[in-house]
């Protein structure tokens, strides 16, 4: 599904350049839940921001779904993202004026479904992450687990083939937290692929691989046995 | 495009903060205001001096003899001459495109007191003595009988068309005017109609008053001869009396041995000129209007530009965020533009309204005041404020294109990383 050869990427700051990812090499098939971990600074945003096409790489090969990204202009890139990706962020990152329900929706409108479609798609998917009642509400009416939940009704309303989590827990207390891996684990059984970017080792070791980055590379890749979220809510 | 959503985006947007929207509309609305006000200012003054020309032809040109000022052909300088009957012909046979040569004789006016009587009323009056052409050429329009026509030429009927004026002062009120007699200098003419001019308010009382009499029995009667005392000359809507002046000048030089470097044996006033030089003068007085209007529009323009950068530039994380979750670059680009049109347009629309209204104010402040010499009816055509709405929008899409540019500028990334 994600394939990744030989990626790098230094951020040039006045005359210094910070070389953050230096060779990646990293392959992700179909339905696999993997945590991106690493200390603070270690780079797992951009690599995760590069895989969402939201940032470009230096160099090195990236294929998504068997579709080479490469030279996109950025209308491509932002259907690609409409069609291939889900995000979640840290900071939730919701449209403040919009009600849960029009920000769930949103990716359907640049996908162009209708209006009638596009709402009840939307209230579906709020429905699935326990949040219909809250349909109409803005989300500065939601609580943090809440606004996460949204936010991931959102990532999936499109249908992507890969959803990108960035620190997804990282606003939350634990118990919420494993609130919304529970959901992202359920995300997952369904056959959907998730990549999930935490520094917090509980967190990583409810996905079913652990990438291990340091100093720009990949230092350690195992497949773990999942513990399921549901046990701790 | 113009679908809910996006207007619903549009309102959100603007009415996020309606105090400042309020102000960047105002520089617009004063702009638009400004330009409307001034076109319509324009138009009243045009409209004012348009109707001191009235109906006259204005292709039309008047000449005049004076003295001569050089000899020639053994002739001595200051010698006075007189245009003849004949040379009317002669201006026919040697000018083309020409559409009316009228021969005049004057009484009254600035060639002495003409002395009108009735029974025993007295008046005085200007009295011409004209070929029936000259309605054309100097409109009225006959409110009872008719107009001097040809056979008064051939027979040199004594017959006179008397102003409304002259009507009202000779006669009373329900008075038969038609068929009655007149005495002017002493020879009787008959009454055969009356005419009413369409004039302004400002000459238009001496415009009414005024007689006209065949031309053939104004010589006679007054013993003109084949005299001529001036001549009203109007050329075919073709060609420009301005141009044809010079050649129906030589014309009367040659006739009238008259040196061809006399500039001034041949007096002339070139109407057609002078109302060129008004009429550049409403072109100038409207490009002022529109210099001006779109000077403060522009100031306005450059406001609502600022403000659009300011909202680009706090929305910045939103659209990071729409652009992750598959925004076009161009949806956005629209968003914007259209966030800024819709801006311009409204308050464009206010200007147009508030400055209606004014000129409403001002039009019914002027219809009970009593009519201002030169200031007639100032408005504004459909043409006008679609012009206006053409170039607010216009306007609305110069003012959004950099913060639409600015607004995808910005990476994804870069946008998202914005607090
Ligand atoms: N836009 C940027 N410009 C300059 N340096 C950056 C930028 N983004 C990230 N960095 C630097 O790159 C390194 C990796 O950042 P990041 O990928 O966000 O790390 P992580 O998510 O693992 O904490 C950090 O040292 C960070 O300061
Ligand atoms: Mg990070």
């Amino acid at each position: 599904m994600i394939e990744i050869k030989d990626l790098h990427k230094s951020y040039r700051m006045g005359s210094n350049s910070l070389h953050v990812l230096k060779g990646i090499n990293f392959t992700a098939e179909e339905g696999e839940l993997v945590a991106i971990m690493g200390s603070s600074g270690s780079g797992k945003s951009t690599l995760l921001n590069i895989l969402g096409m939201l940032d470009l790489a230096d160099s090195g090969e990236y294929t998504l779904d068997n579709v080479p990204i490469k030279d996109l202009s950025e209308t491509k890139a932002a259907q690609y993202r409409n069609k291939f990706l889900g995000f979640i962020f840290q900071s939730f990152n919701l449209i403040n004026y919009k009600s849960a329900l029009e920000n769930v929706a949103l990716p359907l409108y640049y996908q162009k479904v209708g209006r009638k479609e596009r709402q009840e798609k939307a209230l579906n998917y709020l429905e699935r992450v326990g949040l219909k009642e809250w349909a109409t509400h803005l989300p500065s009416e939601l609580s943090g687990g809440q606004k996460q939940r949204v936010a991931i009704a959102r990532a999936m309303a499109a249908e992507p083939k890969v959803l990108l989590a960035d620190e997804p827990t990282g606003a939350l207390d634990s118990k919420t937290s494993y609130e919304v891996m529970d959901l992202i684990q359920k995300i997952n059984d369904e056959g959907n692929t998730i990549l999930v970017v935490t520094h917090e080792e509980d967190i990583a070791h409810m996905c079913k691989r652990i990438v291990h980055l340091k100093d720009g590379v990949i230092v350690e890749d195992k497949k773990i046995e999942q513990v399921r979220a549901q046990q701790y809510v | 495009m113009f679908n809910r959503d996006r207007w619903r985006e549009i309102l959100e947007v603007l009415t996020s903060n309606v105090g400042r929207t309020i102000l960047t509309a105002f520089g617009v609305c004063w702009g638009i205001f400004i330009l409307i006000v001034l076109l319509a200012a324009g138009k009243g003054f045009e409209n004012g001096i348009r109707a001191d020309f009235g109906d006259i032809a204005t292709n039309t040109m008047f000449m005049w003899t004076r003295r001569t000022t050089k000899p020639y052909e053994g002739l001595p300088k200051d010698r006075s001459f007189e245009f003849k009957v004949s040379d009317v012909q002669a201006i026919w046979d040697n000018v083309p495109n020409l559409r009316f040569v009228s021969p005049r004789n004057q009484l009254g006016g600035f060639r002495g007191g003409g002395n009108v009587i009735r029974g025993i009323r007295v008046g005085a009056y200007n009295v011409y003595g004209d070929y029936p052409e000259i309605i054309n050429q100097d409109p009225m329009s006959v409110t009872s009988g008719r107009f001097i026509n040809h056979n008064d030429i051939k027979d040199k009927r004594k017959v006179a068309v008397i102003g409304q004026g002259v009507k009202s002062e000779l006669y009373d009120k329900d008075e038969e005017v038609l068929g009655s007699y007149i005495k002017i200098q002493g020879v009787n003419f008959m009454v055969i109609g009356t005419y009413k001019k369409k004039n302004n308010d400002g000459d238009g009382e001496e415009a009414q008053k005024e007689i006209y009499v065949p031309f053939t029995a104004f010589s006679q009667a007054f013993n003109r001869g084949e005299d001529v005392g001036w001549m009203a000359i109007t050329a075919h809507d073709g060609s420009s009396i301005s141009e044809l002046k010079h050649n129906i000048i030589d014309v009367m030089k040659t006739r009238h041995k008259i040196h061809p470097e006399d500039k001034r044996a041949v007096g002339h006033f070139d109407l057609y000129e002078q109302f060129n030089r008004v009429e550049s003068l409403f072109v100038g007085l409207k490009a002022i209007a529109y210099l001006v209007g779109i000077m403060v529009l522009l100031s306005g323009i450059i406001g609502v530009s600022n403000i659009m950068l300011i909202v680009v530039k706090e929305r910045t994380k939103e659209i990071g965020i729409r652009r992750a979750l598959g925004e076009q670059p161009w949806s956005i680009k629209k968003q914007i533009l259209m966030e800024s049109i819709f801006l311009t347009i409204i308050s464009g629309m206010a200007g147009i309204i508030f400055g209606s209204l004014v000129i409403y104010g001002i039009n019914s402040l002027l219809d009970n005041t009593g009519p201002v010499d030169m200031f007639v009816n100032p408005s504004v055509s459909v043409s006008v404020v679609s012009g206006a709405m053409m170039i607010l929008i216009i306007s609305g899409l110069l003012a959004g294109f950099i913060p639409a540019n600015s607004a995808i500028k910005v990476r994804p990334i870069e946008a998202l990383r914005t607090e």
